[in-house]
């Protein structure tokens, strides 16, 4: 595969069953946030809440090309990527509760999950600090020939720190499996892109290590799940590392409570029509609104059994805060 | 027993734990064909290829979370930074990567990150610090800095075997200028267990690393006094061995810490505040500390010796103990 931009405007469709599928785990993780912000303004959760509203068909489209012992890393905006990889609904809503039955016991908290068992190398809070982990997990597959993969999620804002051009550079180095994958959401927190970088293209930051590039419309799933497809491809078959840009849109506000006085305005209430990848898919699949509503019932169920779960969960005990300091 | 310098006990450790277990890599600027900086991994690439020996950009970021990454996976990877100093480069990925990972989700991270620190060499201010206690304030790190041959090879084969991230300061200065028996066999050295240089009752003087070789010299010099003074060699930093101090000082009622880092916050402190706790009623003076002085490490010769502690000093400083 030659090294340049692959630009997909016409993807191949899936299967309505394929599809469907995306439309019921985009849904989930949309509920499952919005019970997040509805529990953090009711006082149950404590904190820096960050969520994903909009960024659902990137963290799906991507996870779903990934086998179960893949890895990935995540951010500080980590509740979609963690869903998408196979963390439950259960214990993601615990770890927020701060219970013992959370991914991390409670002693992560929203920007600190992480759960090895579905191959999360866990959420960095530091932006751009989770991309060198992901070289050397890629790194310890190629030294044993293992035939998997390693994918870093990041924004936009990443892209301008040192542990991104010092992985990126390695990664294409090295030529390990790795994929990484900027969600380009125009905002790093406050900032606009054209604030934080000065250009416009982002591809051209990976190119200038010579890395694989695919940009894809990150509202859009089924072009995120077939660029994905590709990039995932290009790097278990052992030609390099790939980076994908999925252009795409934060709904909400940097953080649970962001009174988004940096967006110009009537921004968010033209994304919100025109940008969100839920009623896009539902649209492009003609979902009936009787379909609809069983589909909303099941994800409610799942989401209100998450919140009873993590309610009754265990609270780590006080003396325990010393626990775990070393192995 | 054959007799290797501080340097060769490092190399040899290396070259064993390598060929012992094919999880072990090492990674590094500078490390492969030309050997590295001081020449601690010469011949390694030669032995086990560039995929065990791997050179690496200026990457110090990378490089360390790589190893946590790896560590992840499954490997026991082993960092060299050029020297100690260019560690501030990859401080994130270990204070807040490596040094929490296994508290926030119960995963080993078994990395060692070797430091060739200290000065003596007229290498100024950047290359020849003693970081260890900007270190010694994270929970979750190990710290370890031999001063003898055999330990630098016992300790090393403990940072190696370890689940934590173990940063080891191996000093430059000792590399080529302390020879000393070192067992040929692989063998250990419990990670937080000082060892008794010399037995003394007048005084006890605490240090680590370079610093031991001059606390020798000096109690040496007490001893035409009369005084005979009991030598800690702390080698862990973290964790200490309280219990081993305290015992000291309890038997001795007098202490001295001596370290090559500065002063304010310095590892001494820590060790002065824990016996002025724990000992206040056994203390014959209120506990000391010689350090090198609150600024950075000057290259002009008669500005660095004016810096490092030097064995006058240290008899200097036991007299005054001493004398209290």
């Amino acid at each position: 595969m030659s090294r340049g931009v692959t630009k997909l405007e016409q993807p191949t469709r899936l299967s309505r069953e394929t599809l469907v599928s995306f439309l019921e785990e985009m849904l989930l993780i949309r509920r499952f946030e919005e019970k997040v912000e509805e529990r953090f303004r009711a006082g149950d959760l404590s904190g820096f809440l960050h969520v994903a509203l909009g960024q659902e068909a990137v963290a799906v489209g991507v996870c779903r090309t990934l086998e179960s012992d893949d890895v990935i890393a995540s951010t500080h905006r980590a509740h979609h990527h963690c869903l998408a990889k196979g963390m439950t609904p259960n214990a993601l809503m615990a770890e927020l509760y701060g219970k013992l039955e959370g991914c991390s016991r409670g002693y992560g908290g929203s920007m600190h999950l992480y759960d090895l068992a579905t191959g999360n190398l866990g959420a960095n809070a530091v932006v751009g600090g989770g991309l060198p982990g992901i070289v050397g997990a890629a790194l310890s597959f190629q030294l044993r020939g293992e035939p998997r993969i390693a994918v870093a999620f990041f924004g936009d804002g990443a892209t301008n720190t040192g542990a991104f051009h010092e992985s990126l550079n390695l990664a294409q180095l090295w030529s390990v499996p790795a994929v990484f994958v900027c969600e380009n959401n125009h905002y790093a927190e406050s900032t606009p892109s054209h604030q934080h970088m000065p250009i416009t293209d982002l591809s051209r930051r990976a190119e200038a290590f010579g890395m694989h590039c695919v940009v894809v419309d990150g509202q859009d799933i089924e072009a995120v799940y077939l660029a994905a497809t590709e990039a995932t491809a290009h790097a278990r078959a052992g030609n390099g590392p790939v980076f994908l840009v999925a252009n795409t849109y934060r709904l909400t506000g940097h953080y649970v409570g962001d009174p988004q006085v940096y967006r110009p305005k009537g921004e968010l209430r033209e994304l919100r029509e025109t940008q969100d990848p839920i009623p896009r898919l539902r649209e492009l699949l003609g979902v009936d609104e009787e379909s609809w509503s069983a589909l909303e019932a099941d994800v409610k169920a799942t989401v209100e059994a998450s919140v009873e779960f993590a309610k009754s969960g265990t609270d780590p005990r006080p003396e325990d805060a010393l626990l775990n300091v070393y192995a | 027993m054959p007799e290797l310098t501080y340097l060769e006990a490092i190399a040899q450790t290396l070259r064993q734990e390598m060929e012992r277990d094919e999880r072990v890599f090492l990674i590094g600027q500078d490390i492969g064909a030309y050997g590295g900086a001081f020449k601690v991994t010469n011949g390694l690439q030669e032995a086990f290829g560039e995929w065990r020996v791997i050179d690496a950009p200026l990457s110090e970021t990378a490089i360390v979370g790589g190893c946590t990454g790896a560590a992840l996976m499954g490997m026991r990877p082993i960092a060299e930074m050029q020297f100690a100093d260019f560690v501030s480069c990859g401080w994130d990925q270990i204070v807040t990567v490596a040094a929490k990972q296994h508290w926030r989700a119960g995963t080993p991270i078994p990395i060692v990150i070797r430091l060739p620190s200290g000065g003596g060499f007229a290498g100024g201010p950047f290359h020849s610090q003693n970081p260890e206690s900007s270190f010694a304030h994270i929970p979750g790190l190990k710290l370890v800095c031999p001063a003898t041959p055999s330990d630098a090879k016992g300790l090393l084969t403990s940072a190696i075997d370890d689940p934590n991230p173990v940063l080891f300061f191996e000093h430059k200065h000792l590399y080529r200028r302390v020879r000393g028996e070192v067992a040929e066999s692989r063998f250990t050295v419990p990670i937080g267990t000082a060892r008794i240089e010399r037995e003394g009752n007048d005084a006890t003087l605490v240090t680590w690393g370079a610093m031991l070789h001059l606390a020798v010299e000096a109690a040496d010099a007490l001893v035409e006094d009369g005084a005979s003074i009991e030598i800690v060699d702390l080698r862990s930093i973290l964790p200490w061995d309280r219990d081993a101090v305290l015992a000291s000082v309890e038997k001795t009622s007098r202490l001295l810490v001596v370290h090559e880092d500065t002063r304010t916050a310095g590892f001494g402190a820590e060790i002065l505040a824990t016996v002025a706790a724990e000992l206040f009623e056994h203390l014959d003076a209120p506990p000391r500390r010689l350090t090198a002085p609150d600024c950075p490490v000057p290259f002009a010769p008669s500005l660095e010796r004016r810096f490092l502690p030097q064995v006058e000093d240290l008899v200097t400083a036991l007299r005054e103990l001493l004398a209290y």
